[in-house]
């Protein structure tokens, strides 16, 4: 069976033609790039995202430290993560890439700082 | 009066690209002027990923992406930050008039660099009948609400428009709790990047009505609801095709015009239907030894266009400096 997908790593936005057979990714067409066919595995079997958000800071330059996850997490987590995300509080300086949660949701995943906030 | 070769007005990637650039390319006394607080522009407010693929070969955030010009600015002496300083005067002689806090600067740079951006189009712009109630926001504006003061503008959001910072937003609502009822885009396809249309949209499951139009906007003090309509291939509406939807805001992304009303008022001539400077090459104006960059130069896709444009433009002032000195 084909299925197109978009790739969706890098702006181009190339138009995969992916054959999934048996559950299976066979063959990928239409990846200008090898990210193309990585992605349509991933996404045919787990759908990762980078997650973005903001937490709230207390005492600090800026009301919100801007936060991403270090590696992607997987789609059917990010409503969950942000529940989490919204809990944090962080009221010391932070510099870009600071950890901000060791561990989000047990995922194996960081959530880092993405600015630097000073007092 | 401050004396500088170059002045550059605007702090955002491409302010910053184009001093860095200019500094590298020999020009070693540079002000640079950004109305903000911090440097990066409306980079701060894009606090999603997709920036740097091209320049930086990694998928950064725009903070991130701000951050690193921002390191490498200050790492050079001969590039002064004025920050919370405002241009509000161009002559055709370059003389450049800025407020920063508590004093009115003027200044005669021998070349000058505007890297002033974008201004978004407005629900004016499109001509949108109803109402004026509270609830209706720019695309940009709820992102900076959002992502930099910490406050959701809505509950119930409806997105005319399927441009990029619209899409993003949509995404960036539902995350923070709000629900995103519709996106309603007068053409057949959407205006945004693919990418977009993916992660922003169909994993979030957020309707989109292409070849739909807003016929008005309803509420007394708050926004309570559109009326949407099907378009034919003309624009027109479809008679019998009109619905309601419920909703308390309104998003207007509609597209970008590039902000270039210092220029003009320095007498350059500008493109009255894209608001940029008319130029035979790229990245320069009317007037000698003023050049435009960024999206006020060309509305860019990617902020990595923008970094190159700029670096383009600082080079081009290097240039021109080392020629007329």
């Amino acid at each position: 069976m084909i299925k197109n997908m978009v790739c969706i790593e890098c702006p181009k936005g190339c138009v995969l033609a992916v054959d999934i057979e048996n559950d299976k990714v066979v063959k990928v067409q239409g990846a200008k790039c090898p990210k193309g066919a990585a992605y349509a595995v991933m996404e045919t079997h787990d759908p990762m995202r980078v997650l973005t958000a903001t937490v709230v800071s207390e005492g600090l330059e800026l009301r919100l430290i801007p936060v991403r996850t270090n590696k992607p997490i997987p789609k059917k987590d990010i409503l969950r993560a942000m529940e989490e995300i919204r809990k944090i509080k962080v009221n010391a300086p932070v510099k870009v890439g600071d950890i901000i949660i060791k561990d989000l949701l047990g995922l194996g995943v960081k959530l880092v700082a993405t600015r630097s906030v000073a007092l | 009066m401050i004396k500088k070769d170059l002045v550059i007005v605007g702090g955002g990637p491409a302010g910053m690209a184009a001093a860095v650039s200019a500094y590298e390319n020999g020009v070693k006394n540079i002000l640079l002027i950004e109305r903000d607080q911090y440097l990066g522009g409306i980079l701060n407010q894009c606090v999603h990923t997709g920036f740097g693929l091209g320049y930086f070969k990694e998928n950064l955030t725009g903070p991130e992406y701000a951050d690193r010009f921002t390191q490498k600015i200050k790492a050079i002496p001969g590039i002064e930050v004025s920050l919370r300083s405002f241009a509000v005067k161009l002559a055709k002689d370059k003389t450049l008039t800025y407020l920063r806090p508590g004093s009115l600067e003027v200044i005669r740079p021998k070349a000058l660099i505007m890297a002033t951006g974008c201004r978004e189009k407005t629900r004016e712009v499109i001509h949108i009948p109803g109402t004026r109630p509270a609830g209706i926001f720019s695309a940009g504006l709820a992102q900076k609400l959002i992502n930099i003061e910490g406050l959701l503008p809505g509950k119930e959001v409806v997105i005319i428009g399927s441009g990029d910072i619209g899409l993003i937003m949509a995404r960036r609502f539902v995350l923070e709790g709000a629900k995103v009822k519709a996106i309603i885009e007068i053409e057949g396809k959407s205006r945004g990047l693919a990418r977009n249309m993916v992660q922003c949209v169909e994993d979030f499951e957020i309707p989109v009505y292409f070849s739909h139009r807003v016929l008005k906007i309803h509420g007394k003090d708050r926004v309570e609801k559109v009326s949407v309509a099907k378009v034919d291939g003309s624009m027109n509406e479809i008679a019998g095709t009109e619905f309601d939807i419920s909703c308390d805001t309104v998003l207007v992304s509609v597209g970008l015009i590039p902000e270039n009303e210092l220029i003009e008022m320095a007498g350059a001539a500008i493109d009255k239907k894209t608001n940029s400077p008319v130029s035979k090459e790229v990245n320069k104006t009317s007037i000698p030894g003023v050049f435009v960059c960024g999206n006020s130069f060309k509305v860019y896709d990617l902020v990595d266009s923008v970094t190159a444009d700029s670096e383009l433009a600082g080079k081009q002032a290097a240039i021109y400096l080392r020629n007329s000195r």
